[in-house]
């Protein structure tokens, strides 16, 4: 381990690069994910990180925190100037929270997408719950979803596709430079969505194969990448 | 709980990780927590410094405050049962809150058995001075650990022991080969199938957390590159400043160095 080697923020990532923001929540879920994709992946939480990103996850976590993070690492403007350079975002749960522009009760924090959100929308953790849904412009397979204290999206305005919706509410949306999904598909083995928001990257992920849809995977394999210090 | 249920609950933790639980003894504390960037706050009737100090018994918080807190904040709320006591656990459950701490700081109701935490549908977290004691927790159904370390006093030598500890096993754990396994497991008091597991994962199979005794952010931090997920702060707080500490943490000062990384941060 090497905590007090700061290169490692000065490597400067070649075009091509998924990052995920680490600052709270599950980021080495979707690393992992990325990883199995094949596909160049970093954990960003410098300005300088931002660099060339082709795309950035913004993870499940808690919003008020992330979003209180943002700010104090000054890293809002970043994240804003690199959307407008073209670097696309996909934010799960808490960070299709801080992509909204409307939020229930709440101010928006980046707000690059026409959408309201409502936070915590089911419940409590009792109300967590796994479902499936097929997916037409992501996938023809069902792929499953996981809802972890979600927020429902209420509506989306006219420059904003709905991907998947849900009894009342919709679950999954995209505009040209924005993902956003409630659900969190780095917590099941699925690689779908992962390589849907590659491709939207311009990135050239694996091929396609049955493991995209893997339900011998264990959720324990983002702690491969989460060891203890030694 | 059916696995389905258990994986829900492991991952609620996981959604956690890198953050910070904060005591909270009121709906005005819940909300200051939350603005400061907590990601769950702890419902608890009294701190454990001042458990400490009154000494007597120490229960369940009000339900009634519990619901209160759990109606202003938005963030995850966690409420402590004492060990063995299944049906503050119940109540807890009703209450419909989003984490259960089977906690130690309370006055134990049982000295011999803990919770059967799979027959609850709600998550767990449980205290841990070592990997036996971690890992017999996750067998009775926890889905998050925390390290014990001696809460309430502001200090956080036991919370260093504790996770030094459980790092050490872990490593020798994994360095072992398979067929010494059956023996460590047996002196250390490990479930086998578990001690394989993290024999494999080369770390616990759910989040760990570092609590009791935290009293700084540079406490946390340390319990952070030591290889925590996240940390619990509250009650060591308390004894010199609630307000101090939680500016510190508003301030972002350290949030922003490199000090807040976890251990594996630079892999």
């Amino acid at each position: 381990m090497v905590i007090f080697d700061m290169s490692v923020h000065l490597v400067k990532h070649t075009p091509g690069v998924i990052g995920v923001l680490d600052l709270q929540g599950g980021v080495h879920e979707h690393l992992e994910h990325l990883e199995r994709l094949g596909i160049p992946y970093a954990r960003v939480k410098q300005p300088e990180d931002f660099a060339d990103l082709a795309g950035l996850i913004i993870p499940g976590g808690e919003s008020t925190c992330l979003a209180r993070l943002l700010e104090i690492f000054e890293l809002k403007e970043v994240v804003l100037q690199h959307y407008l350079r073209g670097m696309k975002i996909w934010g799960t749960c808490a960070g299709a929270i801080l992509l909204a522009d409307k939020v229930v009760d709440d101010k928006p924090c980046l707000g690059l997408i026409d959408m309201e959100i409502e936070r915590n929308s089911f419940g409590s953790q009792l109300d967590s719950f796994q479902s499936e849904a097929i997916i037409k412009a992501v996938s023809t397979e069902p792929i499953p979803l996981t809802f972890i204290r979600a927020p429902k999206i209420l509506r989306v305005g006219k420059d904003v596709n709905v991907l998947l919706r849900i009894d009342d509410y919709i679950a999954a949306a995209e505009s040209d430079g924005i993902v956003v999904t409630v659900f969190h598909p780095e917590l099941t083995g699925c690689l779908a969505l992962h390589r849907y928001f590659a491709l939207k990257c311009g990135l050239s992920p694996a091929a396609e194969n049955p493991s995209d849809v893997n339900r011998g995977w264990e959720n324990v394999s983002w702690m491969k990448l989460a060891r203890i210090a030694s | 709980m059916d696995a389905k249920r258990y994986e829900l609950n492991v991952q609620l933790a996981q959604m956690l990780k890198g953050g910070v639980i904060m005591d909270v003894t009121n709906v005005e504390q819940a909300k200051i927590a939350e603005e400061a960037g907590a990601v769950a706050v702890m419902a608890l009737e009294r701190v454990p410094s001042d458990i400490r100090k009154d000494g007597g018994v120490a229960r369940m918080s009000d339900p009634g405050m519990i619901a209160e807190i759990k109606k202003a904040v938005s963030i995850p709320v966690m409420a402590k049962a004492r060990i063995g006591h299944f049906v503050e656990a119940q109540l807890l459950e009703a209450l419909r809150i989003d984490y259960i701490d089977e906690s130690e700081v309370l006055t134990p109701a049982d000295e011999e058995c803990h919770i059967d935490k799979t027959k609850f549908s709600i998550p767990f977290v449980c205290g841990a001075r070592n990997l036996g004691e971690a890992l017999r927790r996750i067998a009775e159904g926890a889905a998050m650990i925390r390290t014990k370390g001696e809460a309430g006093t502001g200090n956080v030598v036991e919370a260093v022991r504790h996770m030094r500890t459980m790092n050490r096993e872990i490593r020798q754990l994994a360095q072992m080969p398979v067929e010494e396994v059956t023996g460590f497991a047996k002196t250390n008091g490990l479930p086998y199938e578990l001690a394989l597991k993290v024999k494999e994962l080369g770390r616990l199979p759910v989040v760990n957390f570092a609590a009791g005794g935290l009293a700084t952010p540079a406490d946390a931090a340390l319990m952070m590159q030591l290889g925590c997920d996240g940390v619990f702060v509250g009650s060591g707080i308390r004894r010199w400043d609630w307000a101090r500490p939680c500016r510190a943490w508003k301030s972002g000062r350290f949030r922003r160095s490199r000090f807040w990384q976890s251990g594996d941060g630079n892999l």
